[in-house]
């Protein structure tokens, strides 16, 4: 270490005790972390710890009996497994039972409320038109709220933050500013904009209602259920759509841009979530509108689609909005400035990243005619008997130990080496799915521990493939230093190599796949990754630094690199003797 | 250790070495017959697919049901011959699956439970349950593997070349077949656990074979320089020289599996580690042997169809056949094993490159690089 290797490839294995002190402090950080977290286990999966099991019950929608058919609730199945299992590494389990009953698993140690959320909104989407809308701000009697709330709503900001839906295809209005198109959509933003304070909204209301009171049942009623709707109030709130069919005009309550809850008089379902075929959330950055989702309608979706917002972008604000809304709840108003028929559509709004993904996955997967209601809420055990678990745990540590003792016999010295490069990689592997846990939801289930174990054998393949390349170097006739440094470059090559093979796995099935599958592809891409970390930044600086000892460097009996057990070949070590002081100068 | 040192040492010398490629034809013979037997066998009996693929019965028995989880899983599986997954619910109920069973069977497995439980059939209550591990989720499992097979063969025939790429393809295959077949074979449930362990090796077989043609291609770099050799005999090096490699990382992935299988699933009884134990240990092994015993030959098979590789091995039989009339008694196959200390410096051999290239500098400079 006090001669610095002038000639070499200086790169990190000239100072391995630099990379050993880095990998000791992530382990030390990891640990530490993992202690001040709270969680120094990692959680288990249903298999092994059991958890909570919620039993929900479907129901059809009023005179959609037929609703409740295998199709469509294996449709449920798929979009609850996505919901309830975000990442893949959740490891929930949903399946049916009977005819119209869904049972989800969740593990131990998840928010089991969260969870009951998750799978029971059902997602109930559909568009309608808005035909009135106003700020509920806890007693819309009270004249107080809207004069402060208009100032403070400022009246340009307003309309800008207000969601729009363009039209994806035509590269959005706003970006080709020479075309008719664009004077006519900023007519149409500049008037509303003194009108789109909420009082205002109000105030325009009641007459656009009683002119386009389209196919309301009653009108009147719904007039004077609206004005006394109080959306603050989260009863009313779950309540207010109850029992409504999708040819209605309706009640509905939402969160409005600057987060006060709004009401809504809607019109009847123009289109409905199995009109979306998917949606996605994009941060577009050309017109600079932020987070945006991006829907693609189906043929007959896209042709509705048109026809609504052309029907839309001809009125005066509020009634040129269309409500998004979601199992009662609207999600988004966006307003229309032409009609889009290019069967795709965005909407534009002040998103964040999290929140235009959630509405894009409620867009893709919220295409059920059904509703859950959860039945039952219930613990159960696990499903492995908790002996399996010590069986294998016990079956595994014997494996283990074989395992050292193999490595004993044949490596001797160098063993320790291996060994240590092995808990080293447990070590990291351990904290890691510990802290992962709390942070991505991260469950171990019985075939991520045997995954694991099989990592056993690529972490230790990696030292295997170095130390035969050195103990090869030797039989040639070079002494420790040299070998190990000659070493390196074609072991780290074959490494490499072959870790990506592995990687490419992990990574394409991660990015493919849901469910267990996904939970298995992470598993294998971190174990690969933390194969080639330990590899690079533990096994080959501690045999840099141990290739300095005289233990191992004069080729001692039971270091495992003695060239005279290795079968070095006499005539090349007669070659090399006289050179041996002028290595060493060099070195 | 002594013992496996200085084979080591000889194998490395090319002192002793099996010709893998020379018998390839039976090993290949082997393979051909295993999987044969494996596609029959799932050709005949089928796979056993888990409650979690195609769905089964559950029996919730009434709360507070006194018996245990274990026995209830025996009772389950004694009346319905099928693996059961029994968990206790949190009012001391028992939710009892089992798969493959229609409406039929269920009301008779029904009986016999209550029978044993020593309660009322009609506080068993019954129903069909549906796929936890449905369709789609299956189909993009299907879809993930397609692209990452792509994908990877088009890696290996950029890192590597095409034919290794076919040949560590053809190995995959070969692995997966063999193990689906021992499924099929044996009985055992197929349960996600199985098709993790699966892909498990999947990624195992290919990581193998990639060191493995790793060494091969660093080997048969310099091959069309030098007249001794043909692709065959580099190729049959290069599996002896990492021979002891493979022997050693096979073992170390093997021990904790077989601890799994033989120990935790045979003495211990943990009836779900034999699924995946089992698929996995069959998996890794036949991993290590196809690495060796198929994918290598068949890329030097797919090698000497080569016109250049076809030059190459007339100039070396040549050289041969010339070498075997000057000096009767030094046979073609001694040349092979070739001794380092061979005059004939001009022929750079892969196996001696190293030694050769170290000792010509090391004599006239003292300078080692």
């Amino acid at each position: 270490m006090a001669t610095p290797k002038k000639g070499r490839n200086a790169s990190a294995q000239s100072k391995p005790g630099r990379s050993l002190a880095l990998i000791l402090i992530a382990i030390a950080a990891l640990t530490g972390g993992m202690f001040a977290s709270g969680h120094t286990t990692p959680r288990l999966g249903i298999d092994l710890a059991g958890g909570t099991s919620i039993t929900l019950r479907a129901v059809p929608e009023a005179g959609n009996e037929s609703a409740i058919n295998k199709t469509n609730m294996d449709t449920a199945v798929s979009i609850m497994e996505r919901r309830v299992n975000g990442l893949g590494v959740q490891e929930a389990e949903v399946q049916t039972q009977g005819r119209d009953n869904i049972i989800v698993n969740i593990p131990k140690g998840t928010n089991s409320e969260q969870a009951r959320k998750q799978v029971g909104t059902t997602a109930k989407l559909y568009f309608r038109p808005v035909i009135a809308t106003e700020v509920s701000g806890g007693g819309a009697a009270k004249p107080s709220p809207s004069p402060t709330g208009s100032p403070t709503g400022k009246p340009s900001g307003k309309a800008t933050e207000r969601p729009e839906v363009t039209d994806k295809g035509s590269a959005s209005p706003s970006a080709s500013p020479t075309t008719q198109g664009r004077a006519v959509t900023d007519a149409l933003k500049a008037s509303p904009t003194p009108s789109a304070s909420a009082s205002d909204q109000a105030k325009a209301s009641p007459s656009a209602s009683a002119s386009g009171g389209t196919g309301a049942d009653d009108p009147g009623k719904l007039q004077e259920r609206y004005a006394k709707l109080d959306c603050t109030d989260p009863k009313t709130r779950s309540s207010v759509g109850d029992g409504v069919k999708a040819s209605q005009s309706t009640l509905a309550c939402g969160k409005n841009s600057g987060g006060q809850w709004q009401k809504y008089i809607l019109g009847p379902a123009e289109v409905d979530g199995t009109d979306v075929d998917k949606a996605q959330a994009t941060l577009n950055t050309q017109t600079g509108a932020g987070w945006t989702v991006q829907m693609d309608f189906t043929n007959g979706g896209a042709k509705k689609f048109g026809a609504i917002t052309g029907k839309l972008a001809q009125n005066q604000p509020p009634q040129n909005q269309f409500a998004i809304v979601l199992d009662g709840d609207v999600v988004s108003d966006p307003s229309v400035r032409q009609a889009l028929t290019g069967g795709n559509a965005e909407i534009s709004g002040n998103f964040t990243q999290q929140s235009a993904q959630e509405l894009a996955n409620m867009l893709s997967y919220g295409a059920l005619p059904l509703t859950f209601k959860v039945d039952s809420m219930n613990t159960v055990t696990a499903a492995l008997g908790g002996d399996q678990l010590q069986a294998g745990l016990i079956a595994g540590a014997i494996g283990l130990a074989l395992v050292v003792i193999y490595l004993l016999l044949y490596y001797r010295g160098l063993s320790f080496i291996a060994i240590l490069s092995l808990l080293v990689s447990a070590a990291l592997t351990y904290t890691l799915m510990s802290l992962l846990g709390p942070a991505i939801g991260f469950a171990l289930n019985l075939p991520a521990v045997c995954g694991a174990i099989v990592a056993i054998g690529i972490t230790a393949d990696s030292f295997i493939v170095y130390f035969e390349r050195v103990r090869d170097e030797i039989r040639e006739g070079r002494s420790l230093r040299p070998a190990v440094e000659r070493a390196w470059p074609r072991a780290r090559r074959t490494i490499l190599v072959s870790d990506f093979v592995s990687f490419l796995a992990a990574a394409v099935l991660f990015i493919v796949t849901v469910g267990k599958v996904q939970g298995f592809a992470f598993t294998l891409g971190l174990t690969t990754l933390l194969d080639v970390v330990v590899v690079f930044l533990f096994t080959k600086p501690l045999l840099t630094l141990m290739a300095r000892r005289p233990f191992f460097a004069n080729g001692h009996k039971w270091s495992g690199l003695d060239p005279k057990s290795l079968g070095a070949q006499p005539p090349l070590r007669r070659t090399r003797r006289p050179s041996a002081p002028i290595e060493t100068k060099e070195a | 250790m002594s013992k496996l040192g200085t084979l080591g040492a000889r194998l490395h010398r090319g002192e002793i070495g099996y010709d893998f490629v020379k018998n390839r034809r039976i090993w290949y013979g082997l393979s051909i017959l295993i999987t044969i037997t494996a596609i029959v066998g799932l050709a005949v009996r089928g796979l056993n697919m888990g409650i979690e693929f195609q769905g089964g019965a559950v029996f919730n028995t009434p709360k507070n049901t006194s018996v245990s989880v274990l026995k209830a899983e025996e009772y389950a599986e004694e009346a319905s011959g099928h693996d059961a997954i029994v968990q206790k619910l949190g009012d001391g109920s028992l939710r009892i699956q089992v798969a493959g069973i229609d409406t039929g069977a269920a009301s008779k497995i029904k009986a016999s439970l209550a029978d044993d439980f020593e309660i009322d059939p009609e506080q068993i209550n019954a129903e069909l349950v549906g796929p936890s591990w449905g369709e789609q989720i299956a189909n993009k499992a299907w879809q993930g593997l397609g692209i990452f097979m792509v994908l990877v063969v088009i890696y290996l025939a950029i890192a590597f070349e095409w034919r290794m790429a076919v040949a560590a393809f053809v190995a995959l295959i070969h692995d997966i077949t063999i193990t689906v077949g021992i499924y099929a074979l044996v009985g055992f449930e197929v349960t996600p656990g199985t098709v993790i362990g699966l892909l498990t090796i999947l990624g195992y077989s290919l990581y193998d074979t990639v060191v493995v043609f790793d060494s091969l291609k660093e080997q048969t770099k310099d091959i069309t320089k030098q007249t001794r050799w043909t692709y065959s005999d580099v190729a049959n090096r290069s599996i002896n020289s990492t021979l002891v490699r493979s022997i050693n990382t096979t073992v170390v992935a093997l021990l904790p599996v077989a601890g799994l299988l033989f120990i935790g699933g045979g003495v211990l009884g943990a009836g779900m580690l034999n699924d995946i134990s089992l698929s996995l240990f069959v998996g890794l092994a036949a991993g290590a042997y196809s690495s060796i015993f198929i994918a290598t030959p068949l890329v030097a098979d797919l090698k000497e169809r080569e016109p250049q590789m076809k030059a190459l091995k007339k100039r070396v039989l040549a050289k041969r056949a010339q070498q075997e009339e000057t000096s009767r008694p030094e046979a073609a196959d001694e040349a092979y094993a070739g001794e380092p200390g061979d005059a004939a410096a001009a022929v750079v051999g892969p196996r001696n490159q190293p030694a050769s290239r170290s000792r010509g500098r090391g004599r006239p400079s003292g300078k080692r690089r």
